[in-house]
């Protein structure tokens, strides 16, 4: 490792710009960013699942709470809402001087709401269509057998559901890999906050810029494979029979 | 076939329409960042004053040619000048080794320390190390406090950069930061002086290392246009000596 | 009534321009869009290739860091040739990439790519049997794109056309990052000086959802225009 990072400066050592200090940047700046979405796609994909079952629910007001959250998270600039949230907490009242504040005070937690709520909606809408094109075939036959509607549910509809979803999902979680690059503007040092850190500091705009975007294409070339590797295994079923 | 190569022939046109104007020779233009109080700001009404305004005018007056400011983000105001969006850049500008390789620098024509401000019931010793171990510090990014604070204190507190002095006052007052580090002046004028929160100047003025805090402001100008510089540098020394000088800076700092 | 503390007029005026950033960039988007979607569908390698890799470059980085990239980095390699135009023809012009420039640039160039997927999807679906009838009455290869490749093409790229719209409008925020006056940084500013962020950001939020409504109505007429003859309409 010493030898390693001893050629690594090495190397380094005619370049201004990449010295092992901005390169550490960049790769805090990488943690933070890969916290931050997989956190928040987490959080966001277990919420959305009872979300986009009360979405398709016959009754108004389990649906039209659920539809407005959607409408209104979907249908603003998610820069919009991280504002709301990072500056808005401050002005609740009494905040300041409650537990929550510890947690609060940092822009990570602040951020991680607003990214969770967004792609909450997101993946509710997504689970939601996926829902509603279930084959009636298999729901009659899951009735037949006599299942209840939680049973259904847990063995028929969400299983086909979730797989029918995973294109769909895929764009998601590339879309939120890319929106999070305005944490950066609420002081947070993700990859994004490392470029204009660099950037400011050595009036470098093709090294800062450049160098972050092909981290990013990197991770979205990765998620991408991850996801049609998923597809071809979890989807293979759907696949035309080949002789 | 002919239609598709006629339409991405198209949009490389299309592509590289962007404005595009002339500079004329004589005009000089000054790029400036606002607010920076009480260097630079705008009055209610908009209109563009400060220190550096006062004196920038005074000069252009002196030389006996017309100025105009053109108002720049600090992120991009030494490419605006390289792009000739303006000729000069006034804008409390600290000289330093890094600029010089990319701008001339005029004569250096105030020499503001840098300090740091906090909360008064903040608690914090004088700045150090120690003292500021596990703290949330302020700065603006791409200034030289940024670069002091980084390099000296960034592996023991947490530095968050912001794009204007205003964000960091707002997440100053909501206690998210525990101290800034501004040039006196500007903190003292946003910080000490404003009605919104109680503040403190924590520690004495910072000059040194040279390294970081240079030899004071200047005005920046392309490379080539060493007269241009010269002609600014005479100009001050003349102010200096008729006492106008004297006069603007009393206007904004008080009397020493 | 709301108390704006006198920041109505800006907001406004930041609407204005969050509206017109959106329709440039809509625009710039599709001429890239119909381009790349021809590129994409050519014989031509060297057009087949550059397209491919616009799409996919450009898909795979942020939004924010291309802006960010064409804010900075285009002012510095405009800068470069219009240096080197100064040094070798005494020529002084100067070329400025403002934040407004910059944004519709950007955005164009980013939704040029989702268009270009969009196009070359719905021209793909238009049947080469109706090409061909076209080219049978002897219609030139313009007027067979202008009378039924178009028209059937708009049917099936209208939806995927909408959607892209709908993200692109919301796209339009970054551009108050890199500190273009749009109504988001208007809000900003207003919330940091009167210390109020819910009443502007939940003024501005207010705006985007009537735009969104607003253009999504619009594009249900359309739907309807481009598929009359198509079993749905009425």
């Amino acid at each position: 490792m010493e030898a390693l990072l001893a050629q690594l400066e090495a190397q380094l050592a005619d370049n201004s710009i990449f010295t092992l200090q901005t390169l550490s940047y960049y790769g805090e700046g990488l943690v933070t960013t890969v916290q931050l979405v997989f956190l928040s796609l987490i959080i966001g994909l277990v919420a959305a699942v009872p979300l986009a079952i009360g979405r398709g629910s016959r009754r108004r007001w389990v649906k039209m709470p659920i539809f407005l959250y959607t409408y209104v998270f979907r249908g603003t600039p998610l820069l919009v809402q991280l504002y709301l949230i990072y500056y808005g907490v401050v002005f609740v009242e009494g905040i300041q001087e409650s537990w929550l504040w510890v947690i609060l005070e940092k822009p990570f937690v602040p951020a991680l709401i607003a990214f969770t709520l967004n792609t909450a909606a997101y993946t509710t809408e997504i689970f939601h269509g996926a829902i509603k094109a279930t084959p009636r075939g298999e729901i009659e036959a899951a009735r037949a057998y006599g299942m209840s509607r939680a049973l259904m549910l847990r063995r028929i509809v969400l299983p086909s559901a979730f797989r029918r979803a995973l294109p769909a999902y895929g764009n998601e979680v590339i879309f939120m890999l890319h929106a999070s690059a305005i944490a950066s503007v609420v002081t947070i040092m993700d990859l994004t906050g490392a470029a204009r850190f660099v950037y400011a500091r050595f009036y470098a705009p093709f090294e800062a810029f450049l160098f972050v975007a092909a981290i990013y294409l990197c991770l979205t070339f990765a998620i991408l494979y991850l996801f049609r590797y998923l597809e071809r295994r979890l989807l293979a079923h759907l696949k035309p029979a080949s002789g | 076939m002919k239609l598709q190569t006629i339409l991405s022939l198209g949009v490389l046109g299309a592509a590289m329409i962007a404005g595009s104007a002339s500079a004329e020779v004589r005009d000089i233009r000054i790029g400036v960042d606002v607010p920076y109080e009480p260097m630079e700001y705008r009055t209610p009404d908009g209109e563009l004053t400060g220190f550096d305004i006062d004196l920038g005018n005074a000069l252009c007056a002196e030389i006996g040619i017309e100025c105009e400011w053109v108002v720049q983000g600090w992120d991009g105001i030494i490419p605006g000048l390289m792009a000739r969006k303006y000729d000069a850049i006034m804008s409390s500008m600290t000289i330093n080794e890094q600029r010089r390789e990319q701008v001339l620098f005029s004569d250096p024509y105030i020499t503001p320390p840098s300090a740091w401000f906090a909360p008064a019931d903040v608690e914090i010793g004088t700045p150090s190390e120690e003292s500021l171990e596990g703290l949330t510090l302020g700065v603006q990014r791409g200034t030289l406090q940024d670069n002091y604070v980084t390099d000296l204190y960034g592996d023991v507190a947490e530095v968050n950069r912001y794009a204007t002095a205003d964000d960091m006052v707002l997440d100053m007052d909501s206690g998210r930061l525990d101290a800034v580090f501004l040039d006196f002046p500007i903190g003292k004028s946003t910080l000490l002086d404003s009605e919104a929160g109680d503040y403190k100047l924590v520690g004495e003025m910072i000059t040194e290392p040279q390294e970081y805090f240079g030899e004071g402001f200047g005005i920046a100008f392309r490379q080539r246009d060493q007269e241009l510089a010269e002609a600014f540098n005479e100009a001050l020394a003349t102010l200096r000596e008729n006492g106008t000088y004297d006069e603007i800076h009393e206007r904004y700092f008080g009397k020493e | 009534m709301i108390d704006l503390h006198g920041y109505g007029p800006r907001l406004l005026e930041g609407a204005l321009i969050t509206i017109e950033l959106a329709v440039l960039s809509l625009i710039l988007a599709i001429v890239l869009g119909l381009a790349t979607a021809s590129a994409k569908m050519s014989r031509n390698w060297l057009l087949h290739r550059t397209g491919t890799l616009y799409t996919t470059v450009i898909r795979g980085v942020p939004d924010l860091v291309l802006m960010m990239l064409m804010f900075f980095g285009g002012q510095i390699g405009i800068n470069m040739v219009t240096d080197w135009l100064y040094d070798r023809f005494g020529i002084d012009t100067f070329i400025n990439v403002n934040e407004f420039v910059a944004g519709v640039i950007t955005i164009g160039l980013i939704f040029g790519a989702y268009m270009g997927e969009t196009f070359r999807g719905a021209f793909m679906a238009v049947e080469s049997g109706q090409i061909e009838a076209g080219r049978a009455y002897g219609m030139s290869h313009w007027l067979v794109f202008r009378r039924i490749r178009f028209p059937q093409m708009m049917r099936h790229a209208l939806p995927g056309l909408s959607n892209n719209w709908m993200v692109l409008l919301k796209t339009t925020a970054l551009v108050s990052v890199i500190g273009l006056s749009d109504m988001v940084r208007v809000a900003a500013e207003a919330s940091k000086a009167t210390r109020e962020p819910f009443t502007f950001m939940i003024i501005v939020a207010a705006i985007y959802l009537l735009i969104a409504s607003v253009s999504e109505w619009g594009f249900a007429r359309l739907q309807k225009r481009y598929n009359v003859g198509y079993g749905e309409a009425d």
